[in-house]
């Protein structure tokens, strides 16, 4: 395997007394779909928090995309794209001004900007309405769009925040297509979602529980492991051991 | 009157934008009745004309017998409504902002407290915290028990549990259903298929349309396409596979397997099985499998181009 792309070594975040985040070590590899599970509260935002260099570490070691993130924070929010359900795009912004915009958030040159705006419209087929404010497209396009404009300056790594929150079954599914094709040029993805189904669709997934990671592997290896046959009971065994029957 | 809810002819337009379009249904008393929608379908906007706080353009919503435009003032005073949207006080306590909601409906936390005994021992030991240094799971409890507090004869849920975890919404279902057994209708809306089945009754929203209005068996009982679950070595070479089959009516990745429906009311798993052996996939297996709801809103369900989906 080359160089990891995110690799931890007992990667620990105390909010005074609290330890949100306790000593995780994991690595992910160049082209690999990681999916990164756990209840509401288990430190998973924490942790990505960490990895974007948004928030120093405690104690342990992380590298992101090469860079290191106690002293390298601003090289990692340069080489890695962020997409997430509530903060993506400007909706009264048109799609042009979007990436126009976020090309130059990313510190693209104007050049550049106008090159990738043309090619990225044109392979979305968005072109006829690339000068329409983009409350007027439908959901799944601004969704396309988004995940493109979060890859806009080739990082190496895209973190996905719960991406098909609240989307319908079709345009989740369309947007795991977009996934995998980003994912075979190469691109590690990052993602995290409260979908048990899509948790299946990751090449491995960790499940994040008071803080620790309590299992990381293959969905399939996992579920073996655990004598379940869905994610679904497995989440549900490992977040809250003895729970009853339900969804 | 036997209805909580009834709902004819409804429609609301934004500008150029109709969020809802001659909607029209009905929900008993007692019911659990679920709309089921993606972001945008038009769920907050029946949401907000049901709890008069916006004015539909045509037709007319009816809310415990009441008329949401003439009558709001009977009507606000016997909803419990919790808005997608957290909007409890953030720098108000996890106590105080449920003492702030019994005051304004004009009661107190100790009348109705067996109503959230159940819910509230669990925010008990953070009951001095401030609303918004909860986590997701404990907002979500504490807006149910201020929703609740007057012991409201419908409660109005804009999709409480988006952005809440497997688990926590598990244990918010439960609890809606021991709040249905205490003789409240609740009417609520979620993007998650797998809660629809747990629903007395669903209806399916999209673009301000509604696809259908049933019982949860109800509803899967309109896929009639013979379907199945399909699996082998690599999903992604399967997708592709099935997906160019001639007699493919729908193919969907759905988990560790693809659910295809074929076009053909007699289609055997043998068939499909020659076709796929005719590549390099291994590992093959097909099952012959009943639809589920997420099956069924797909099917429904009409494409961004407005063509009904095949």
């Amino acid at each position: 395997m080359s160089e990891p792309v995110i690799h931890t070594e007992q990667l620990t975040r105390k909010f005074g007394e609290f330890t949100a985040v306790d000593a995780i070590s994991f690595s992910v590899g160049e082209g690999e779909v990681f999916g990164f599970l756990g209840a509401n509260g288990a430190g998973k935002t924490t942790a990505m928090k960490m990895l974007t260099g948004l928030l120093l570490p405690t104690s342990g070691k992380a590298a992101v995309a090469g860079f290191d993130v106690f002293t390298e924070t601003e090289s990692i929010k340069k080489n890695i794209g962020y997409m997430s359900q509530r903060f993506s795009l400007y909706d009264d912004l048109t799609a042009r001004e979007n990436i126009r915009f976020f090309g130059g958030i990313y510190g693209l040159s104007s050049a550049s900007i106008q090159e990738k705006s043309k090619a990225l419209l044109s392979s979305l087929d968005l072109l006829p309405v690339a000068d329409s404010r983009l409350s007027d497209l439908p959901l799944g396009w601004k969704q396309k769009l988004a995940f493109s404009v979060a890859l806009l300056h080739e990082p190496k790594i895209v973190f996905l925040d719960e991406p098909t929150g609240g989307v319908d079954p079709m345009t989740r599914r369309r947007f795991w297509d977009m996934i995998y094709e980003a994912a075979d040029r190469g691109v590690t993805v990052f993602v995290t979602t409260h979908y048990m189904d899509e948790a299946e669709y990751c090449d491995r997934v960790s499940i994040m529980v008071n803080g620790r990671i309590a299992a990381l592997d293959t969905p399939t290896a996992m579920k073996d492991s655990f004598g379940v046959t869905t994610m679904d009971e497995l989440f549900i065994r490992l977040v809250r051991p003895g729970a009853g029957e339900g969804i | 009157m036997t209805s909580a809810v009834e709902v004819k002819g409804v429609t609301k337009k934004f500008k150029t934008v109709t969020a809802l379009s001659n909607v029209s249904l009905t929900v008993g008393k007692g019911e659990l009745f679920g709309i089921i929608g993606a972001d945008g379908a038009g769920k907050t906007t029946l949401f907000r004309i049901l709890c008069t706080l916006m004015l539909a353009d045509e037709g007319r919503a009816e809310v415990l017998g009441f008329d949401a435009r003439k009558e709001y003032r009977n009507i606000r005073s016997r909803i419990g409504y919790m808005p997608g949207r957290f909007s409890l006080y953030t720098d108000l306590s996890v106590e105080e902002n449920l003492k702030f909601f019994a005051t304004v409906f004009n009661t107190t936390v100790e009348e109705n407290y067996e109503l959230i005994a159940d819910i509230y021992t669990q925010l008990e030991p953070f009951k001095k915290r401030m609303a918004g240094q909860l986590s997701g799971g404990m907002k979500q409890k504490l807006a149910l028990c201020c929703a609740l507090i007057h012991r409201p004869d419908l409660l109005l849920l804009d999709e409480p549990t988006t952005g809440v975890d497997a688990v926590s919404r598990r244990e918010f279902w439960q609890m809606l259903g021991r709040l249905k057994e205490q003789g409240i209708t609740i009417l609520v809306s979620t993007p998650y298929m797998d809660e629809a089945s747990l629903c007395d009754r669903v209806a399916f929203l999209q673009d301000g349309t509604i696809l259908a209005v049933n019982t949860p068996v109800g509803i899967t009982g309109l896929f009639t396409a013979p379907l199945f679950a399909v699996r082998a070595n690599e999903k992604h070479k399967l997708l592709t596979r099935l997906r160019s089959y001639p007699h493919a009516k729908s193919v969907y990745a759905f988990g560790s397997s693809v659910h295809y429906a074929d076009h053909r009311p007699s289609a055997s798993s043998e068939e499909i099985m020659r076709y796929l052996s005719e590549s390099e996939l291994q590992e093959i297996t097909i099952e012959r499998i009943e639809p589920g709801i997420e099956d069924t809103f797909m099917a429904l369900m009409k494409t961004d181009d407005g063509s009904h989906h095949e």
